[in-house]
């Protein structure tokens, strides 16, 4: 079975939680060995497929378009930036419950002072192709 | 990229070998890897020369590598232990037994899931490469690598034999190939085309395996069931990849060869007296392919098989198919009284077959709501679009006729 394990930009629950670009470089350096580790872990299980961190909000573009004339390009940053995706993981494993024991190693990744982020992931399974009828 | 000639001879010798090198060195783990070496130094070398005795280069090159990764990693106990053995000069010769057996009873063992055995199966017997696997369940190669490596690890010291209790330890083998089968068959079009190969698999083990155990009616009624399955295939799906169910499919679209294969080798089966739940899968397959429409199929005889098979497994899915045959002789009515208490709530088949029963019986409403239902639970994607058609289709029928009447 498949699923999407997705973070958006908000949803740290973690109090007083500032953004990452205030974070100290030894806390950065943490966050990020954790993901990597995390990763490798998933990797060696035989569960990852993918795992992407997508460019930040400000760079992120709306294309809208009637199919006719000219699409409305939309820059950022957005005002509702919170709920942009900020980064994905695939993951191929044998059970829902693997999945969101996957989620919630994501979910405690260390933020500033090494605290749990507590950061909400959204777990979405990927649809796969039909049975066969007998 | 190897030619087909040779990726065709390293796939049949490739099993070979690790069987000779397995049962030589009594080390499962290490002796995959090594073949698994073996053959990609083949299939580069082979492009320029075949050998003379392919397997029996194979066998040497391999236990080279196994000696040489013995002696690189190992302690000096083990060193000890094995130098007298592990002699170059005594390379295995070629077997005269087949290992394929023994390969596929370990590969299957009940210690591994599913996850873990498949890929497994379809590198050590059935001659895949680690790539050609992953690309079949669309994984990175290094995912797949992986969950092999694990499989591997699990089997550790397991011996390199046929288990005692053959009978006891089948069904896990079974379940691998009919998995392995479903996981092929499901996914059988367009973009996934990679992905049917694996039925073609799973027809190519159970095959072996009835070659094997030929007095075994389950392995017998499993292969008629893969391949009366199969059958349909080509029908399965139209020209744009969408899912055609059995009550629309062009007949004439079916493989009647292989219709033949799986009655007579059901037939057969059937014979010996010991039903099994292949046989009668299988025998449910046999019934719809031999008739000439869906309407002319005859439906006493299924809802009685499924019958059989209810009171043999007591699962309820089981129990939902026999409503549908019931409801192709009784009328909807009788199908829907079978579906009361039937512990699936959440399972998008039950609304499926409620859906198809309630816009049988005329009634739109309860049909739309129960299409909708099964198509929000649904894991799959052309299920879901199928459903969701049906469930507009009966929706929009009720307006037309609204406004007619």
């Amino acid at each position: 079975m498949r699923f999407m394990l997705m973070q958006a930009y908000g949803g740290v629950e973690l109090e007083g939680c500032v953004s990452m670009d205030k974070w100290t470089p030894e806390e950065v350096k943490t966050h990020i060995d954790f993901q990597h580790s995390l990763n490798a872990d998933l990797l060696e299980r035989g569960e990852l497929v993918d795992a992407q961190g997508l460019a930040g909000p400000d760079q992120a573009k709306v294309v809208v378009s009637d199919g006719v004339n000219p699409p409305r390009i939309i820059d950022g940053p957005y005002p509702e930036s919170k709920e942009l995706l900020a980064g994905y993981r695939l993951v191929d494993v044998d059970s829902l419950e693997r999945a969101l024991e996957i989620a919630a190693l994501s979910s405690a990744a260390p933020g500033p002072g090494g605290q749990a982020l507590r950061q909400q992931i959204e777990v979405r399974q990927v649809l796969g192709a039909p049975d066969p009828e007998v | 990229m190897s030619s087909p000639d040779v990726e065709g001879l390293l796939r049949e010798l490739g099993p070979q070998a690790l069987g000779a090198l397995a049962r030589r060195y009594g080390d499962f783990t290490s002796a995959e890897d090594a073949v698994q070496e073996a053959l990609l130094a083949a299939a580069v070398q082979w492009q320029v020369e075949l050998p003379e005795r392919p397997l029996g280069w194979l066998i040497t090159v391999a236990s080279r590598r196994l000696v040489e990764e013995y002696r690189r990693t190992d302690a000096r106990r083990r060193r000890e232990e094995l130098a007298s053995s592990l002699s170059l000069h005594q390379v295995p010769t070629v077997p005269a037994e087949d290992d394929s057996l023994v390969l596929l009873f370990l590969c299957c063992d009940e210690a591994l899931t599913p996850t873990l055995s498949i890929p497994l199966t379809l590198r050590a017997v059935a001659g895949l490469t680690t790539r050609e696997i992953a690309a079949a369940y669309l994984v990175p190669e290094a995912t797949m690598a992986q969950r092999i490596s694990r499989a591997k690890a699990k089997l550790k010291g397991h011996a390199f034999a046929l288990p005692g209790d053959l009978g006891a330890r089948l069904p896990s083998v079974l379940e691998v190939i009919y998995l392995l089968f479903n996981e092929g068959y499901a996914s059988s079009s367009g973009p996934d085309l990679a992905r049917s190969d694996l039925s073609g698999e799973a027809i190519r083990l159970a095959r072996m395996l009835h070659a094997q155990l030929p007095a075994e009616p389950e392995v017998a009624g499993l292969l008629a069931l893969l391949v009366l399955t199969d059958a349909r295939r080509a029908a399965r799906v139209d020209a744009d990849g969408s899912l055609v169910p059995l009550a629309e499919q062009d007949r004439s679209r079916w493989d009647h060869g292989l219709i033949a294969e799986g009655l007579s080798l059901l037939n057969r089966t059937l014979a010996a007296g010991r039903q099994g739940e292949y046989q009668l899968l299988a025998a449910v397959a046999a019934l719809h392919d031999e008739a000439a429409s869906y309407a002319h199929t005859r439906w006493p005889q299924i809802a009685r098989t499924y019958e059989l098979l209810e009171t043999l497994t007591g699962n309820p899915m089981v129990r939902l198919n026999r409503a549908v045959a019931v409801a192709m002789v009784e009328g909807p009515s009788a199908g829907l009284a079978l579906l009361e208490g039937l512990g699936l709530r959440d399972h998008h088949r039950l609304h499926a077959v409620r859906a198809h029963l309630l816009e049988e019986l005329g009634d739109r409403l309860g049909a739309h709501n129960a299409y909708v239902s099964a198509a929000s639970r649904t894991d799959n994607a052309r299920e879901r679009d199928y459903l969701t058609q049906r469930a507009a289709l009966v929706a929009r029928s009720g307006v037309d006729a609204s406004r007619r009447g």
